[in-house]
């Protein structure tokens, strides 16, 4: 069992694939078929441009303040492969590769960040719950979901996420303790950034994991090199097997770096050199997964830089659509507080029409 | 029908809920095997199962947030907060998540759920169990919040609350848990939430009451029966939303109003009501609308504790105060 192997409290971290793109440890390589993980690969690289293209938008004025994921891709992503289509995704806010394989699209997720709440209406099938900003409050609507999954004992697991900083919050324990005692199916992911906006992991907690803290809870718990997308997917694919096998949760921590700033409106220069940014950028997820496809000659350097152009103008074509989205109306902005209007909201929904027909 | 007091009648309205849709699960601190600290979700593990009616560790938050996953599931949790003094460390997920998920997922995931509280003083507690914090909840959008008086509306309201689309704060004044019985029918019915009852008729002064100030007011008017004052007792039932209807026309019809409850005044429901009453009934008032309500103090602890509640007497001395305007 990985969880027993590599004990948090022995200071070990699973790893499989090394920063050159070599497989280190081959007995602990999952099983994926190359063309699969190509394909995974692409999700990253649309992700990674997602996020550099919103930035972008950001900095013209043409989209609102922005989180993006870049540097964490392979942490969310290896997770959420090993989890199926039926299975529950709980987002914190910086796993823009884990909801794209989700099937969230892009087109939604952009149109929340440019403020237009359409885009928090996800398609019917893809089970995944909204962006959540209260940091770690979702951890607990997580437990929930898996209490019910237990309850309907339905074949299903729930893949939460959170961040360093998630870990300090009361609602993270409370969520973790809660899901011991009732050995919900729930795979809680902590992507360690090593920052929270601008406080560093050592000044967040003294533990000396973050993965360690479920010992406190009688729980399985785990640290992975959060960027190495197969040392993910093989911790991942274990907790899910524990947890469909109904013996419960899993915590896993994702040691991961946070190449951009928290969001837009971040200046991360400040409160970190440029020595740090720059060793962390050698152990890039996505060079990391692209020295191993090549060396495996499953991409090619054309068809890389390809991928980059075609998603690009992909993302572009995507961004023009929500930039020509239409706002919400009146009625829509009333519509959603309660099943039907109350009379209280009758009565102020009467006087904002007055007010759009001319009245002052 | 049968002679039921409140947490009979809360008993008897989880029993039957619970046998007619399976997907209501009942949980909190104390709620499984003991039944709860005031015994309202006694019996029930006995006959459900532990599956679905069960203790849970000492966590508000976990107890909120984990009933909005099992919401957003499908199922129909009905959570305990053991005193409403305690449901603070829960205020994240209720005014966070539970208020706003419908907004949040633009109504792909509604939250059928109810979170039950007592509430209210006049028992005798310790330090933080006899606060009256309806207002807090009443602020939030997206809440619902349902106060009963009498066993009938009880159990007709939280019957109403497990079936309805929105997230409901059932407030149980603690004080009358016990404290009287009457008739309830046996069969399951609703009392519709968001609608008040006129207890009484009258025509000189609207006075509007909840939970437990309702018998309060009730022996306030039973003072006056040797006066010519005849006065209209509202017990409003639904803090959030307000039945806006029953109070405008019941001060159309009386021109004076007052409001008697157990929550600090400053910032208070009464404070809303009155609002209310003066945007939309301003040509009817013979007098000020008034309110009589809690100090702006923490509840004294139980030596002290008179000095704060209202009285018959002190309503009383309040409508005679307005009559005579």
């Amino acid at each position: 069992m990985l969880s027993k192997t590599y004990d948090p409290l022995k200071k070990k971290r699973l790893e499989i694939l090394s920063p050159e793109g070599k497989v280190t440890k081959p007995n602990l390589m999952p099983k994926i078929e190359l063309e699969t993980i190509r394909k995974w690969y692409e999700t990253m690289v649309f992700a990674r441009v997602a996020d550099q293209k919103a930035l972008q938008y950001q900095r013209q004025g043409r989209m609102l303040t922005y989180a993006p994921s870049i540097g964490q891709e392979a942490a969310s992503l290896g997770a959420v492969v090993a989890t199926e289509e039926r299975d529950w995704l709980v987002p914190a806010f910086r796993e823009l590769a884990a909801w794209l394989h989700k099937g969230a699209p892009l087109e939604k997720l952009f149109l929340y960040w440019y403020g237009n709440e359409a885009g928090s209406l996800l398609p019917a099938s893809v089970r995944m719950l909204p962006i959540s900003v209260p940091i770690a409050s979702q951890f607990t609507h997580a437990v929930g979901l898996g209490m019910a999954i237990r309850y309907e004992e339905k074949d299903e697991v729930v893949l939460a996420f959170c961040g360093d900083g998630g870990t300090s919050q009361g609602e993270f324990h409370e969520a973790l303790n809660f899901a011991g005692v009732f050995q919900a199916p729930v795979i809680f992911v902590i992507q360690n950034n090593q920052f929270a906006i601008s406080v560093s992991r050592r000044d967040q907690t003294r533990s000396e994991t973050l993965a360690q803290k479920a010992v406190a809870y009688g729980i399985p718990g785990i640290q992975v090199d959060g960027n190495d997308l197969f040392a993910m997917v093989a911790a991942t694919q274990e907790a899910v097997a524990r947890a469909r096998a109904g013996e419960g949760p899993t915590l896993i921590e994702a040691v991961t770096y946070r190449l951009g700033p928290h969001t837009t409106s971040d200046d991360p220069s400040i409160y970190r050199s440029d020595e740090e940014v720059e060793a962390w950028k050698e152990k890039d997820p996505i060079l990391r997964l692209k020295r191993y496809l090549l060396s495996k000659k499953a991409l090619s350097e054309e068809e890389d830089q390809q991928l980059y152009k075609d998603f690009e103008e992909e993302i572009n074509v995507i961004f023009s659509q929500v930039e020509s989205s239409e706002s919400p109306d009146l009625e829509e902005v009333f519509s959603y507080t309660y099943d039907s209007l109350t009379p209280t909201l009758k009565k102020q929904l009467e006087t904002a029409k007055q007010f759009l027909g001319g009245g002052e | 029908m049968a002679l039921l007091n409140n947490i009979g009648a809360l008993t008897q309205a989880f029993d039957q809920e619970m046998e007619l849709d399976p997907r209501v699960v009942l949980y909190g601190e104390d709620a499984g095997f003991e039944g709860g600290v005031f015994r309202a979700t006694k019996g029930l593990q006995e006959k459900y199962g532990k599956k679905r009616c069960f203790d849970t560790p000492l966590a508000e938050a976990g107890i909120v947030g984990s009933a909005i996953g099992m919401a957003i599931y499908g199922l129909k949790p009905v959570v305990e907060i053991q005193f409403s003094g305690f449901v603070l460390p829960a205020f994240n997920e209720i005014v966070a998540h539970a208020a706003r998920y419908r907004n949040r997922t633009r109504g792909k995931y509604p939250l059928s759920m109810v979170i039950r509280m007592p509430y209210g003083g006049g028992i005798r507690a310790l330090e933080h169990h006899s606060e009256s914090i309806e207002a807090l909840f009443a602020h939030i959008p997206g809440l619902k919040v349902v106060i009963p008086s009498t066993p009938y509306d009880t159990k007709g309201l939280m019957i109403a609350a497990i079936r309805d689309p929105d997230p409901v704060i059932f407030m149980e004044p603690k004080r009358i848990y016990r404290a009287f019985k009457q008739e309830v029918p046996e069969e399951s019915y609703t009392v519709e939430i968001g609608k008040a009852r006129i207890v009484q008729p009258g025509s000189d002064l609207t006075l509007v009451a909840w939970g437990a100030m309702v018998r309060e007011a009730q022996k306030a008017i039973d003072l006056l029966a040797d006066t010519e004052i005849s006065v209209e007792l509202i017990d409003l039932r639904t803090i959030s939303p307000i039945d806006r209807d029953t109070l405008i026309q019941s001060v159309k019809k009386t021109g004076r109003f007052l409001v008697v409850h157990e929550a600090v005044s400053s910032f208070g429901p009464g404070a809303e009501l009155i609002s209310l009453i003066t945007e939309e009934a301003f040509l009817s008032l013979e007098a000020p609308p008034t309110r009589l309500a809690g100090y702006d103090i923490p509840v004294p602890l139980p030596k002290g504790e008179h000095h704060f509640m209202i009285t018959p007497k002190k309503i009383v001395s309040e409508i005679k105060r307005l009559i005579a305007y």
